[in-house]
């Protein structure tokens, strides 16, 4: 059995729910306030996602870095491998917003795109 | 000299949902002035996503919520100059500016819209004693740094102040990374979105040390340590308390004020609660004719509703324009027990208009507590809110039936009750 604690995040009050664990198995939760913290606790412990976004430098861009993103949440746990993927990488100008920068990262079956556009450099 | 419908002051996400909307309403002389070299604002460096839940009912980044609005004014062929510095506007609505191509340049406007946004509260207005050492930045600056230069300000980083964008920070240098020592906010609470909190601070174990503040800077060039200490109940540190703290490089992350040096000098009347021009619900200024949206109005906390309150200042300037505003007529909104400020201050006397928003803020947490809105000591709304904080804006609708009901009517007063 194992007990942990969290924050729920739907509104300001924050319930710090209190979930007990069995083998990944949800055993009990206290101390919420209403029916959406009982469904925020279920989905943080059994599968716990994030957006993850960053920047990458560009070549020759009228901007030196372009935001980007994962088009949708990955596993929590992937974040830092996701992050080591994108730590040496460069992309060219030009760059629209939604083109895919990385197919795949990190094995999550997500994409990183591109959030923002950076046109060439006028020379 | 050149003249023009409207001149708007600030590319930013107010300014260009202004911009879109007056055209929409039928006007299409309009200028906006950015300073910057892009549209956008400070959205262009908020590259975490979270914006345009309630517009777009999605989760979009900065940089891809301003596209949409950037893109519109490009559609609409609303002109822009960038690298532009307004330096002064006057009650008989010039606007003077310059840049690098023009030099200085006057404008004579039929309405000017306010739209400059707001800055960051800097050290100076903290008072922490000790040396003036590099390494200490607003939020903002270091998100400027890392999000548009590309460079990291720092490896081991302490913040100060626990606002949202001092949250969204602490997880980007992590992931960048510097190691983030903490976040201490001097009050029992954080001013954040709890969204924040669990997926900046706690996602990457940074604590947050509520009741906690900095009492000293260490450090000659660079900044070298800072003396955290615990604050008692009326805020002021416990000296056994203190801990020597190393990092080199501090963020303040300490709060947003309006930008209203410009709105000062042209005599516009400042709300000294929210630092922002004192509007009716037309959103105009006491200069008729100058109209005033976004965060120099007032703080937000999503921009959402300030791309909301944009389209209504574009639409009445446009009407402005076409003088098609119908009343000057209004009743005084006031900020009863509880409430720090309300925007507008005043609600016009249209019947046209169904119902008018009022924004406000209140001034401590309140639980299971009850919004009130009394038109002349009656009782036309009352609803009870499990949770008030002064981190969140709140809004009431006023509706015009409330007020044909009473011909007698004076003032609106916005209050909190407990039951």
């Amino acid at each position: 059995m194992e007990k942990r604690q969290l924050t729920c995040i739907n509104c300001p009050l924050g319930c710090q729910l209190e979930v007990v664990i069995d083998k990944g198995e949800i055993v009990s939760i206290e101390n919420y306030g209403c029916q959406r913290g009982i469904e925020y606790a279920k989905k943080e412990i059994a599968n716990p996602k994030r957006t993850v976004t960053s920047i990458l430098p560009v070549i020759g861009g009228e901007l030196p870095m372009v935001s980007v993103k994962t088009r949708t949440d990955i596993p929590k746990d992937k974040i830092s491998e996701c992050m080591h993927c994108l730590k040496d990488l460069k992309v060219g100008a030009p760059v629209k917003i939604g083109d895919v920068i990385v197919k795949n990262i990190g094995n999550t079956g997500v994409d990183i795109i591109a959030t923002k556009k950076v046109d060439k450099k006028n020379d | 000299m050149d003249n023009r419908d409207i001149v708007i002051i600030g590319g930013g996400p107010a300014g260009l949902a202004a911009a879109i909307s007056a055209y929409h309403a039928g006007v299409s002389d309009i200028l906006i002035l950015e300073r910057e070299n892009s549209l956008g604002g400070i959205l262009n460096q908020c590259i975490h996503n979270g914006f345009g839940l309630h517009k777009f009912k999605e989760e979009l980044t900065g940089p891809e919520y301003a596209e949409r609005y950037v893109d519109q004014v490009h559609e609409l062929n609303i002109e822009y100059k960038l690298e532009t510095m307004v330096i002064d506007i006057t009650e008989d609505k010039h606007v003077i500016a310059m840049n690098e191509i023009e030099g200085v340049i006057d404008i004579k406007a039929k309405t000017i819209i306010l739209a400059m946004g707001c800055r960051e509260r800097p050290r100076g207005a903290l008072n922490i004693p000790g040396n003036r050492p590099s390494g200490i930045f607003t939020a903002g600056t270091a998100q400027k740094y890392v999000n548009i230069d590309g460079y990291l300000p720092g490896r081991e980083v302490v913040i100060l102040g626990s606002g949202d964008i001092g949250l969204i920070m602490a997880r980007r240098l992590t992931l960048e990374g510097a190691k983030v020592k903490m976040v201490c906010e001097i009050l029992p609470y954080s001013g954040g979105l709890k969204r924040n909190i669990v997926q900046c601070l706690d996602d990457y174990d940074i604590p947050l040390r509520l009741s906690h503040t900095i009492t000293k800077i260490h450090g000659k060039e660079r900044i070298e340590a800072v003396t955290v200490a615990k604050v008692d109940e009326f805020l002021k540190p416990i000296k056994e308390t203190e801990e020597y703290v190393t990092c080199d490089t501090l963020l303040l992350s300490v709060g947003l004020i309006p930008e209203n040096e410009l709105t000062r000098k042209a005599g516009i009347t400042i709300n000294p609660k929210t630092q922002g021009p004192i509007v009716d619900s037309n959103l105009e200024t006491s200069i008729p004719g100058v109209y005033a949206c976004g965060n120099v109005l007032h703080v937000h906390d999503l921009v959402d509703y300030v791309s909301d309150e944009a389209s209504i200042a574009g639409q009445k300037a446009a009407m402005f324009v076409k003088n098609s505003l119908i009343s000057d007529d209004k009743f005084a909104v006031i900020a009863g027990k509880g409430v720090r400020y309300t925007v507008p201050s005043w609600i016009i006397d249209d019947s046209s208009i169904a119902m008018s928003i009022i924004r406000f803020r209140v001034d401590g947490v309140y639980k299971d507590h009850f919004v009130t809105i009394k038109l002349d000591n009656e009782k036309a709304y009352h609803k009870q809110k499990r949770i008030l904080t002064p981190g969140e804006m709140e809004q009431v609708m006023i509706l015009r039936k409330w007020i044909d009901a009473k011909p007698e009517l004076k003032t609106i007063e916005i209050l909190l009750e407990e039951d």
